[in-house]
């Protein structure tokens, strides 16, 4: 009689593991650390000792209620925070183990390599060529041949190219919101930035333009780092390979998106991707 | 998860749906388990009629099992379930699918049951089945109640059961071996008590993959095909959520 308590069809756990597509964060390459991060805005505090490892050629999302800190941790990657009045920043954010923040750190050329695309589509009001050539011109770049190749490349790597190749100096304003919040993209991406930060990117787009951006994305992680974030959980859960659980300024969660979505470790996570109370 | 947190979404219709389907599941699981008791005593008496009534009684746990099914997919596809939502509808496809081929065994054991009343023989040593039929049906009884509950060590403890069950069955097959080898004459009828004792097996099989499901609905961790140590060790571990 065979031994059912140890099935010969058993399978080792560590190759279950294995075969699972589990991402381990342990064994990524890291982009962007973050240490120990506070932010205050004037007296009060919108983020909390917040440590976190953002791992390169990765999507990372970031979830939470409203207020919650994301967009603030967002734009701290960038510095866009100078900006805000009585914005106090504590800890460390670091780029390839170079401090974000450090005195000789030049904001433009940091902007260079964390570009950046917001909730609405913000086109110059200029044509799609020169919108997407305006990184490079401001670089310096005169070549009328360099900007071109350029320019179609971001567009084609932004998937916009078939659909403007004809119109190039049209008026980027006439372009659909979809078709804009792409051309934004490809904007961001003809300076080949290291790292793309999405804040909500597709919120204010159609269902057919949303997935569009969703495919882009999918195809631009084999290039760059990216962090979106989204209140879209759905969206979250099919574009990122980490998903980062914030909650009033607290990280609670961070762990790889399937994981995040099948079998959460917090409580606080679990009640809020399922839409229980809090 | 646990069982309270079915409820508190802040969509009460959403609370409503999930907690209609783990009601249907338990009265699915109830008309399964009267079926294996019925078709015990189909069986065991040699009961024609009680056969009659198990095999027309299949056709319900087939529409339990077909209505059920639409029902998770309109959840999955309206609702887009996560985390232990999504495991409780997940792991309740997987149960009602073992549930409705409990209840073909417990057809099948009821046709033996027909044929041993319709041969001219009548009955015979039907009496080895009814122990093991009683272990198998308070199996799934078991199996059901860990799911109610959410009871990961009841879980466990069904599991164990199907150990025993297993050698039950081993010991009818030798016993039903030696009769056929007495009597040449008595294989027929022998032969139809050992189809009853494969099914109730099979039965014990499926209550465990129920056990299963139940260990991933409350820790989130598929312990399908590993070790008993490995399971119960996921079945005792801290889950928080």
């Amino acid at each position: 009689m065979n031994d059912r308590s140890k099935p010969t069809h058993s399978i080792d756990p560590d190759i279950l593991a294995q075969a699972s597509l589990t991402r381990n964060l342990g064994e990524e390459d890291i982009c962007l650390k973050v240490e120990d991060l506070d932010l205050y805005y004037g007296s009060k505090q919108a983020l909390n000792k917040i440590n976190m490892h953002i791992p390169r050629q990765r999507v990372t999302a970031f979830i939470g209620p409203s207020g919650c800190g994301k967009s603030t941790l967002l734009r701290c990657f960038n510095r866009m925070n100078d900006l805000v009045d009585g914005v106090r920043i504590d800890g460390k954010m670091l780029l390839d183990g170079q401090d974000i923040y450090a005195k000789s750190v030049n904001v433009a050329d940091l902007r260079r390599r964390i570009g950046m695309v917001f909730q609405k589509p913000n086109p110059f009001p200029k044509s799609i060529y020169e919108n997407v050539a305006y990184g490079l011109r401001l670089q310096g770049v005169r070549s009328r041949r360099v900007l071109d190749e350029v320019v179609e490349n971001a567009l084609r790597g932004a998937a916009l190219w078939d659909e403007v190749k004809d119109r190039m100096h049209d008026n980027a304003l006439g372009l659909s919101g979809g078709q804009q919040q792409r051309l934004v993209i490809a904007r961001a991406i003809a300076i080949e930035p290291e790292v793309l930060l999405l804040d909500e990117p597709a919120s204010a787009l159609d269902p057919i333009s949303t997935l569009k951006i969703e495919e882009l994305i999918y195809e631009l992680k084999t290039r760059f780092t990216i962090i979106i974030v989204t209140h879209n959980m759905q969206q979250a859960a099919r574009v990122s390979d980490y998903t980062a659980f914030m909650y009033v300024g607290d990280l609670v969660e961070f762990n790889d998106t399937n994981t995040i979505f099948t079998n959460p470790k917090e409580k606080m996570t679990e009640d809020y991707i399922t839409g229980r109370y809090g | 998860m646990e069982k309270k947190s079915i409820g508190q979404h802040i969509s009460q219709q959403f609370n409503a749906e999930l907690e209609d389907i783990r009601n249907r599941v338990l009265t699915m699981g109830g008309l399964v388990e009267q079926q294996i008791a019925d078709a015990m005593t189909a069986i065991v008496e040699a009961d024609d009629r009680m056969g009659d009534i198990v095999i027309n009684n299949d056709y319900k746990v087939n529409a339990m099992e077909v209505a059920l099914d639409e029902e998770c997919n309109r959840v999955l596809a309206l609702r887009q379930p996560t985390a232990g939502d999504l495991r409780l509808i997940v792991a309740v496809i997987k149960t009602i699918t073992d549930l409705e081929r409990i209840g073909d065994e417990a057809e099948r054991i009821a046709r033996m049951g027909q044929h041993a009343a319709q041969s001219e023989e009548g009955r015979v040593h039907p009496i080895q089945i009814q122990h093991l039929g009683d272990q198998v049906r308070a199996m799934v009884h078991n199996a059901l109640d860990a799911f109610a509950r959410m009871d990961t060590e009841l879980a466990v403890q069904v599991w164990r059961e199907d150990l025993k069950i297993d050698q039950e069955y081993e010991s009818i097959m030798r016993q039903l071996i030696t009769f056929m080898m007495e009597d040449p004459r008595s294989i027929p009828r022998v032969l139809d008590i050992m189809w009853a004792a494969r099914s109730l097996e099979r039965i014990g099989d499926r209550a465990r993959n129920i056990c299963e499901y139940v260990i991933y609905l409350v820790k989130g961790k598929d312990v399908r095909h590993t070790s008993l140590e490995h399971m119960e060790a996921q079945a005792r571990m801290d889950h928080t959520p």
